[in-house]
């Protein structure tokens, strides 16, 4: 088959695939249950110790979907890390944009914390506030801070491990008193959801501005962390 | 139901375009500016699940789901960049 | 109250913490979580195997709200297979990369992606797949470019890509399903799906996107390059873990969640694409001039084989006859992870040594790494599927089920796929115990050697001699 001939082929045959799933899907929505986990979510969200139903499931129904999701970041920023040093970074920056960055992280930063105490009764949450930490740390970077406001190597590290680290402390404690992993006891949920939240704040935002940089964080002091 | 179906034909249309897009491209930027808009197509189907009606509250599981599914494609998409850009070293060496 | 299957996934993810947080004391901590985890998942599977089905919900609200954690017979004899090669393969990479600049991240990469296997196996919702199957990739193909050079990164960047792809297309037919029937539990899904168009669509999106991940032909073009060019240990684990994971879920899929859906015009279409994998990568096995490029593709042709068995389960009634197509299929499987995580540590250990792995030059093998030659030898009786090993039960049962089937195109391919074995098996072997020396520049220590022997006794003698075990095992929930 000459190249063409491939690539009508393959836009016929995409053609034809979108067609046939929106007709499935259409099916799907027609005939499908109108509900589905919307009324169960409504009936167990007094419970879950947050008025948002997205913070609720992510902090509590679906806890450990989020923590493996915490644990994919990880992942990622430690392939990164593993692929080099990162670049020298930008140039300093000239008086203006130094004087509008002066004004624009602690901004960013206080937007980060109203988010993320927010998130339990609105639209907001700890990927939002981590979202807004890292654009801090973008700022910063292109600013010409070379480790975009992020600390030296050792505490770099445990910032990034944070969040993974409080779901796993906090799941593990209640495990070993007797309630099962992630099962937050009645009354407890919401300062256990903040607590993780809290973490998963400081760590989105530590690993995503580390993904930025895009390399391997400088050592610590003399003598520490080493390769 | 109109406007969830209306929503879904998007994203699915969005799906297929970025298929479309990664099959036919060889930069790696191309293929992964594909993928996001395939990854993106199927949040927004998932979002046009979570609709119903004006006037009931959205079903907050799929909204969740896609906020998961976001992050891992931002995780995915740096790496997928820091690989890139080491090999574009690598190759300049 | 201790929940083993908890444990199981947590375990690993806080040695992964701990390495990345103190990374000059990362090689002791992977030891002693390596350790830990095996001794965690080892309860588990004695639980499954005295008490039967686990299962646990997370947070304590129960599906379908909540997600669970199930361990059937079939998760129960991947786990075990997945934790013990994984035990060797760190105790072989705490020698491999000793105290060098990659052990600082090969430890935490490695821990996380055992974590996510773990979850993998144990996984009992649709969504949560999605998210351990992106970490497995992740992880994954972090650990494939560490050695940095331009085929390393080459080969991970298309691992990456098609790793997204596939994860996405499943994705879009979870969302189909969720659409339908309003859950994303398997067990309550299982009892909801009937056929129909929807049905299908999801699972053929499903099934696409994970055979892109579990390197079905012919989408298996990533996998050579990614598996040849990552350090020995990965390599071990890529080959003999990570595709199966997907093809766990796959498995999954058609026997658990869709029994009565499932087709035999579909299975014939999965089976014949198995046949071509068995050819091709034989095939190109044969024809590899290095050793790892030659065991990657024989996984290619491995993996063949599990999809061969797909028609005949498909056509299978419920009862004795079905199980033991089942159990022989999980046997051919354990029986390669065993083998290829051995033959890819015996690579490493033979290009640390000879500084290459061409095959055409490592006449001389067998004098001066016996040990190691004589893993190849082991793995070698596996992948071929000779007695005593397990694989030659499981190909006897493939066999046999064929020839009742009636399916000759599939005895055929399994004789072809088998003398190819033999072919590029006996080439290798043919090289090492050639007389004309080649320079080797390193003294063995016994113990390095350890790892790779144990997987090669466990593959060839162990499995053939556990058969028994693993039958009972599965007869605990598994997929009927």
């Amino acid at each position: 088959m000459t190249g063409a001939a491939l690539r009508a082929f393959v836009t016929i045959a995409i053609a034809l695939a979108a067609g046939v799933l929106w007709w499935v899907f259409s099916l799907a929505l027609l005939e499908g249950p109108g509900e589905r986990l919307a009324p169960l979510a409504a009936e167990a969200l007094p419970r879950s110790g947050v008025g948002n139903p997205v913070t609720a499931v992510l902090l509590n129904f679906r806890a450990y979907d989020t923590l493996l999701e915490l644990a994919v970041l990880l992942a990622a920023v430690l392939g990164i890390w593993a692929s080099g040093p990162p670049d020298r970074g930008f140039a300093p920056a000239e008086i203006v944009l130094a004087g509008l960055v002066d004004w624009l992280v602690p901004l960013l930063i206080l937007a980060a914390g109203y988010l993320l105490w927010v998130g339990g009764q609105a639209p907001g949450g700890a990927f939002q506030a981590g979202a807004m930490l890292a654009a801090a740390g973008v700022v910063l970077r292109l600013a010409g801070t070379p480790r975009a406001g992020l600390p030296r190597g050792d505490w770099q590290r445990v910032l990034v491990v944070a969040g993974v680290a409080a779901f796993l402390a906090v799941g593990l404690a209640l495990m070993a008193i007797g309630h099962g992993f992630l099962t937050y006891p009645p009354g407890h949920a919401k300062w256990l959801i903040l607590t993780i939240e809290t973490a998963a704040t400081l760590a989105i935002g530590a690993t995503l501005a580390a993904a930025y940089v895009g390399g391997s964080p400088p050592d610590g002091p003399p003598g520490e962390d080493r390769a | 139901m109109i406007t969830a179906l209306l929503y879904t034909a998007a994203g699915l249309l969005l799906f297929c375009l970025g298929l479309w897009s990664f099959l036919m491209h060889r930069p790696l930027l191309r293929k992964l500016i594909a993928l996001n808009v395939m990854g993106s197509g199927v949040f927004l189907v998932f979002v046009a699940l979570a609709y119903r009606g004006p006037e009931g509250a959205p079903d907050p599981v799929p909204h969740a789901l896609v906020l998961t599914g976001i992050v891992v494609a931002v995780s995915a998409t740096a790496l997928a960049l820091a690989l890139g850009r080491r090999l574009e070293e690598a190759e300049r060496d | 109250m201790i929940d083993t299957l908890a444990l199981a996934i947590t375990l690993p993810l806080l040695g992964a913490l701990a390495a990345v947080a103190r990374p000059r004391a990362a090689r002791a901590i992977g030891l002693i979580t390596a350790l830990v985890t095996t001794a965690g998942v080892a309860a588990l599977v004695i639980e499954v195997a005295q008490f039967g089905l686990r299962r646990t919900d997370l947070g304590g609200w129960g599906a379908p709200l909540g997600i669970a954690l199930q361990a059937d017979g079939l998760a129960a004899a991947l786990l075990a297979m997945t934790n013990l090669v994984a035990l060797a393969v760190s105790l072989y990479a705490s020698d491999y990369f000793g105290d060098g600049p990659i052990r600082r991240h090969f430890w935490p990469l490695w821990l996380l992606l055992w974590a996510a296997l773990n979850g993998l196996f144990l996984a009992a919702d649709l969504f949560n797949i999605y998210v351990a199957l992106e970490l497995v990739g992740l992880a994954a193909v972090a650990l494939a470019a560490l050695t940095g050079t331009r085929e390393a990164l080459t080969a991970s960047l298309r691992y990456l890509l098609a790793s997204l792809l596939g994860a996405i297309t499943y994705l879009l037919g979870v969302a189909l399903l969720y659409a339908a029937h309003g859950t994303l539990d398997l067990g309550q899904l299982a009892n909801a799906i009937a056929e129909g168009p929807v049905a299908w669509t999801a699972l053929v999106l499903m099934t696409g996107g994970l055979s892109i991940k579990a390197a079905l032909w012919p989408m298996h073009f990533w996998l050579p390059p990614a598996h040849g060019n990552a350090p020995a240990p990965v390599s071990a684990a890529l080959s003999a873990l990570v595709v199966k994971a997907a093809f766990y879920l796959v498995l999954r899929l058609w026997f658990g969640l869709y029994d009565t859906a499932a087709t035999l015009a579909a299975a014939h279409f999965l089976g014949f694409l198995g046949a071509g994998a068995v050819l091709w990568g034989s095939w190109q096995a044969l024809r590899a001039e290095r050793l790892k490029r030659m065991a990657a593709y024989s996984t290619v042709a491995q993996m063949g084989y599990l999809f061969l068995f797909f028609p005949l389960l498909a056509a299978a009634e419920p009862g004795a006859a079905r199980e033991d197509l089942l159990a022989a299929l999980v046997l051919f499987a354990l029986s390669h992870g065993f083998a290829k995580a051995a033959l890819f540590l015996a690579a490493g250990h033979i290009q640390q040594c000879a500084g290459h792995d061409r095959i055409a030059e490592l006449s001389g093998t067998a004098q001066r790494l016996p040990a190691t030659t004589f893993v190849i030898a082991l793995a070698s009786v596996t992948l071929i599927g000779l007695p005593p090993s397990g694989a030659f039960t499981a190909k006897w049962l493939l066999l046999s089920g064929a020839i009742a089937a009636g399916q000759w195109w599939g005895v055929l391919v399994v004789l072809a796929g088998t003398l190819l074995a033999a072919a590029y098996s006996f080439r290798l072997l043919g090289r090492a115990f050639g007389f004309e020396p080649t320079p080797y520049r390193c003294i063995t220590a016994v113990h390095t050697e350890v790892p790779a022997l144990a997987l090669a006794l466990t593959a060839t003698l162990g499995l053939g001699l556990a058969g028994d075990a693993l039958w009972t095992l599965l007869q605990v929930g598994g997929p009927r």
